[in-house]
């Protein structure tokens, strides 16, 4: 059977790797450069704990169990999660009493070992927080990640199991027999298929209109952020939540996997038709300032590393909207993926291929006898004990050649990246961390520009930072 | 591996520094993470360094070589392509290189690690985020090493030296340069960059303004530029849209001390290595030189500096102790200075920087003082004071009193 998935963020990414446990003939279809380009790329990086979704919803259902399977799952595909916990904190009475419901709400959704901290413990914890706090829901099970980390992980698990990954190709139509959806058409190839997986992220409502199968309308919820610098990594411990409102979780404060600070996201709804629109602004980012120095009052802008915005596809429903199409035979939804998406994501992967693909559908899996769970990450070379390290460098010089200074990435790390599949810069920064810290690339795009230049046998000019349009450099000074 | 003096960074300083320390009698190794010596005059191509130390006006490269060549003849241990990893309080630094990962144990150390270029990111400038937006330093490398353009149509923020420079070597290789952009009401570089490299060639310059927005989802492809008020607000109605497909960045170089971050003080205005008049920081064993300390606006200073730096680590391995001296403060209308200590015995070379222009000024420094005129925060303060005219202080406070 054939089956394609459309969409190679986390959510595509970790269905395409859950369908790769079976006899099938899987592609995933991406219209960016690189895997985990879209939503998953700019957002708060966080393995939700689960108390704050309503109870019944998808967003309930599939949190909890999601946030419990990323320690086999960071396990078998070698990422990092570090279960830092997160603290909603309350400052007044009414917000003490959110968090209150908040505590009842997890505990029906199955979120475990919460507890609510008083102000002595809370500032114990996290001596940095604003004087005035009242009290803290703590949540132990609550993490961070690399988001695209999971995708990047999922997807070369996935290929070494088999399955086909076609970049740079968007998908423009289907053709049908019936209510059957016979071939994927992209504005490149066309592909044959059985089953179509819908995980198109921020474009899924318009796939699925394509499709002409049933939908949910999207339209972005941008989100601003700022990252500070290494230096004040350490300014809290733990995800610091406010307490949140009606319409979202509000702007936090939390350390980042490779050890920053990231301070936001802002949440503001733009029409439909602005999914392209990745623009931070004054208002976003002079906002995240004023609110996080309420929860943190230390906090020191002037560590700033950089400033992004991030989409996430917001429905009316504020639901993940998944399941098989009524109007079409072979057509699955995973749409909507709002907050907690990232986190729900493995449980989605597994909803899909049981209890969507097989139960729902009847459609008979027959599990590979050499599925192989586990994939290597990238070494990190400078975290090897010594001895290691220098064993590598006799056999490897490059082990020895660093290249991002900031995060010390070695030139054997960047061209394992390309050798991945990293085509571009961004694709060896995401993969590597080079490029990521506090210098931005300062020191070391040039050298690993000319690294993809010569792995890559081509052109510095051909090279770009994200899409083919993004060239960096241009003709020669002197021919 | 052992040596006497350890220097780190074969820049300006590092070069000077373990000329300097091998020629007071240390074994000294000098560790450069680029393939070469030089650091960034390497790619500095264009002229007017070595006017002060050589009394004659070379390029970078040239610069560097005539520290390069006496490298060469020297017992100086040169390891390149070589990153220190780490520096630890018990005298050892762990170096990573192509030919192994080693241990150095040393006496003392010469921190000549330079600066980084303060990124776009840290600017939180909003819009998109495309593709041709290049630090100065970067723009040079790819012009002047690689041999590459980067674009077609530049705007340069920033009127510091680098960003001038560029602007002259972008209009000469034929990249049209549409204007530099300075949010101060004056330049931020040296006044002869100002003629040079952007009177001469009819670049605008327009002060007091800033870059609001950059545009363009994949290159670059607008830039928002506004007037900004007193307080460097934007000041709404002012923008003006320039189509260029490439933003050069030269914004405020930004000391590289983070090797040192736990094992010595840093200055809280400079951001520098924190140092008395011999070039020791505040641990002992460790010395400091050139940009790593202070941003200077002429690299034979940072020579001699670093040569300083040198003499004073190789006595120290040699056994001879230096008291910590007295606290030099900054007074009014001062902004940067270095050093940030005062070892009686020397004379003191000061450097500071005002902290706005002043048509006239007195520089006041213990017993001394000098008149100035025209002073400039984007040109650096040089003075030398005799030594006794700052014995029976117990600080010594350097102010700017305008008159």
């Amino acid at each position: 059977m054939k089956v394609v998935v459309i969409g190679a963020g986390v959510v595509g990414s970790l269905i395409l790797r859950e369908l790769s446990r079976y006899d099938l003939e899987l592609t995933i279809i991406e219209k960016n450069l690189d895997v985990g380009w879209g939503v998953t790329k700019a957002n708060s990086a966080i393995l939700h704990a689960g108390y704050d979704d309503p109870v019944g919803s998808n967003r309930a259902k599939f949190c909890a169990k999601g946030n419990e399977m990323y320690t086999q799952l960071s396990e078998e595909l070698d990422f990092e999660i570090k279960r830092i916990g997160s603290y909603v904190v309350a400052f007044s009475d009414e917000e003490k009493k959110v968090i209150e419901e908040l505590y009842e709400q997890g505990k029906i959704n199955g979120v475990p070992n919460l507890e609510i901290h008083d102000r002595t413990t809370l500032l114990e914890k996290e001596p940095n927080l604003s004087k005035d706090v009242k009290c803290g829901l703590w949540a132990p099970t609550a993490g961070i990640t690399e988001p695209w980390m999971v995708a990047i992980a999922a997807i070369e698990n996935a290929v070494s199991n088999g399955a086909r990954v076609v970049l740079n190709e968007r998908v423009i139509g289907f053709e049908k027999k019936g209510t059957r959806i016979i071939k994927v058409i992209t504005d490149k190839n066309s592909y044959e298929t059985d089953l179509v997986i819908n995980a198109a992220g921020l474009f899924a409502d318009q796939i699925a209109i394509l499709a002409e199968a049933e939908y949910v309308p999207l339209h972005p919820r941008r989100g601003e952020y700022i990252l500070l610098d290494k230096k004040v990594g350490s300014t809290v411990r733990s995800i610091i939540f406010p307490t949140p409102t009606k319409t979202s979780k509000g702007i936090l404060v939390l350390p980042t996997i490779d050890g920053g600070l990231l301070l936001g996201p802002t949440a503001v709804d733009l029409p439909s038709d602005m999914k392209n629109e990745f623009k931070t602004t004054v208002e976003g980012l002079t906002q995240i300032k004023s609110f996080t120095k309420q929860l943190v009052p230390s906090l020191d802008f002037s560590q700033t590393v950089k400033t992004f915005c991030g989409l996430r596809p917001e429905s009316p429903q504020k639901d993940f909207f998944i399941g098989a199409s009524a109007r079409v035979e072979n057509f699955i939804n995973v749409m909507a993926m709002r907050s907690p998406g990232l986190t729900a994501a493995p449980a989605i992967a597994k909803y899909v291929s049981q209890e969507i693909i097989q139960d729902e559908l009847g459609l008979k899996l027959s599990e590979k006898k050499d599925f192989n769970p586990f994939r290597k990450g990238i070494k990190k070379i400078v975290e090897l004990p010594l001895e290691q390290w220098q064993e590598l460098v006799k056999k490897d010089p490059a082990a020895g050649r660093l290249v991002c200074y900031c995060n010390e990435v070695t030139e054997s790390e960047i061209v394992e990246a390309i050798r991945r599949g990293a085509r571009t810069l961004d694709g060896v920064k995401f993969r590597t961390r080079a490029m990521f810290g506090r210098c931005q690339g300062g020191f070391c795009s040039i050298k690993i520009m000319k690294i993809l230049e010569r792995e890559l046998k081509t052109d510095m000019s051909q090279i770009a930072m994200k899409s083919p349009g993004s060239w960096i450099v241009d003709g020669k000074v002197r021919e | 591996m052992k040596t006497d003096v350890l220097v780190i960074g074969a820049g300006a300083a590092g070069m000077a520094a373990a000329l300097s320390a091998a020629k007071n009698g240390a074994t000294v190794a000098l560790v450069d993470r680029d393939e070469r010596t030089g650091g960034i005059l390497n790619q500095c191509i264009h002229n007017g360094f070595g006017l002060h130390y050589f009394k004659e006006e070379l390029t970078g490269p040239e610069y560097a070589e005539r520290f390069s060549a006496l490298l060469e003849k020297s017992q100086i241990k040169v390891l390149t392509d070589c990153h220190v990893h780490s520096v630890t309080p018990d005298k050892k630094a762990l170096l990573v290189s192509p030919n192994g990962v080693f241990e150095v144990e040393c006496k003392s150390i010469v921190y000549t690690a330079g600066a980084r270029e303060r990124p776009f990111g840290a600017l939180m400038i909003p819009g998109d985020r495309p593709s041709g937006i290049f630090t100065a330093g970067v723009a040079q490398k790819y012009m002047n090493i690689e041999n590459r353009l980067i674009g077609k149509r530049a705007l340069i923020l920033g009127s510091g030296d680098i960003g001038m420079i560029m602007a002259r070597r972008l209009t000469l290789e034929g990249v049209e340069v549409v204007a530099v952009v300075e949010r101060l009401p004056y330049s931020g570089g040296l006044l002869r960059n100002v003629i040079q490299c952007l009177e001469d060639y009819n670049i605008p310059l327009y002060l007091s303004s800033t870059v609001v927005e950059v545009r363009g989802k994949e290159r670059l492809e607008e830039v928002v530029v506004a007037q900004v008020d007193k307080n460097y607000e934007p000041i709404p109605g002012t923008e003006r849209v320039f189509k260029v497909d490439t933003l050069v960045l030269s914004v405020g170089l930004i000391p590289q001390v983070e090797l040192l971050q736990n094992l010595v003080q840093f200055d809280r205005v400079s951001r520098g290595v924190l140092c008395s008049n011999i070039g020791q920081s505040t641990a002992e064993w460790i010395f400091a030189a050139g940009n790593c300390t202070v941003i200077y606006d002429l690299v034979d200073y940072v020579t001699m500096e670093g040569e300083k730096a040198g003499r004073y680590a190789a006595l120290y391995a040699k056994g001879e102790n230096f008291e910590k001296g007295i606290p030099i403060e900054t007074g009014e209308n001062v902004g940067v200075l270095f050093p940030r200590r005062y070892v009686s015995g020397e004379d003191l070379t000061v450097y500071l920087r005002s902290k706005r222009p002043i048509e006239k000024a007195t520089l006041v420094v213990g017993n001394f003082e000098r008149k100035y005129e025209d002073i400039m925060p984007s040109e650096m303060i040089r003075v030398k004071i005799p030594s006794q005219k700052l014995t029976g202080f117990d600080k010594l406070l350097v102010t700017l009193k305008e008159e």
